[in-house]
């Protein structure tokens, strides 16, 4: 019998990762301060959170300004969508499969 | 299989459910503010109703009047009625803010982040755009228009707002929305049909959101 826990994703293992991505699957375009206020974590833990889903190409970074401040927004990306959905469907699974 | 990451997992699930909501919903709307501006409203279409009356108890049928006077009158009363309309629109409105901005404090979500940016344009899209309807119905002369013009357009755009708060809102669209095209034939009880959706709906509406989610 297959193990339901092999689909789980490791990199979602992180609350912080989790939260971000189930933010970014709602919505089109986030801040970073919106991400931080939203997750109530420090700038510094959800900087390495962010960019760890980057290199796994989860997630877009686009840099901007607002006037002189550094505007950076995060996006998900296509296999960012289906890694997360995938999750998901491993976490269904694992509830429906205990019995 | 062990049994012991179910919990877990459930766990897991409520929390994107949460970040989901949380990031693209305003949930914190109170219901003592659909209470609050139902009174408003009712108070404000019982101050309009009384001042019509007077108007009608003391103009009707009499005669003897110039011309003048019952144009005179007639503005007056036109312009009492704006009067008590936009004192009831900020009364309702300044007092629905404040119990919404307190619920907002008591949850720690902050009351102008980007939900409620989103909530606040795609609510007063809708209710704008049937203002200025509104407005010209009042240039030619239509004022059986102006109640139901404002519960159809108030409807929806309540309808349009459910998707970025509490979804239950789009019932009491609805129930604008009906009572608006019911007023649309039954054009000269507008009066009543603007309390019954801006006092009571809001009331019923409010009272049952707060049984829900605040008691």
């Amino acid at each position: 019998m297959k193990n339901p826990i092999g689909n789980l994703n490791k990199i979602f293992d992180s609350r912080i990762r989790l939260g971000v991505m189930s933010i970014l699957m709602v919505n089109e375009e986030v801040s970073f301060n919106d991400l931080k206020q939203m997750m109530e974590v420090t700038d510094g833990n959800l900087a390495s959170h962010l960019v760890n889903l980057e290199e796994n190409g989860f997630i877009k970074v686009h840099k901007g300004f607002v006037g002189r401040k550094t505007n950076t927004t995060y996006s998900i990306t296509k296999a960012g969508e289906k890694a997360f959905k995938e999750h998901i469907e491993a976490l269904e699974n694992m509830i429906r499969g205990v019995k | 299989m062990d049994s012991q990451h179910q919990p877990q997992t459930l766990e897991t699930l409520q929390d994107i459910k949460r970040m989901m909501e949380r990031s693209s919903r305003f949930i914190s709307l109170s219901g003592w503010s659909g209470i609050s501006a139902g009174i408003c409203a009712l108070l404000g279409a019982w101050a309009a109703h009384s001042r019509l009356g007077s108007f009608l108890v003391y103009h009707g049928g009499r005669q003897h009047q110039s011309i003048y006077n019952e144009e005179q009158a007639s503005l007056d009363l036109f312009y009492d009625l704006i009067l008590i309309a936009v004192i009831t629109f900020i009364a309702a409105f300044i007092s629905a803010f404040l119990f919404t901005y307190i619920r907002s404090r008591k949850n720690g979500v902050p009351i102008w982040d980007r939900t409620v940016q989103r909530l606040a344009w795609n609510t007063i899209m809708p209710m704008v755009v049937g203002g200025i309807m509104i407005v010209r119905a009042l240039e030619f002369g239509y004022y059986e228009l102006v109640a139901p013009g404002c519960l159809i357009f108030y409807g929806l755009a309540l309808v349009n707002a459910s998707k970025y708060t509490l979804g239950e809102i789009r019932y009491l669209g609805y129930g604008q929305i009906i009572l608006g095209i019911l007023n649309l034939w039954i054009i000269n009880e507008g009066l009543y049909f603007w309390a019954a959706g801006f006092g009571i709906l809001h009331i019923v509406y409010g009272a049952i959101m707060w049984w829900k989610y605040e008691r």
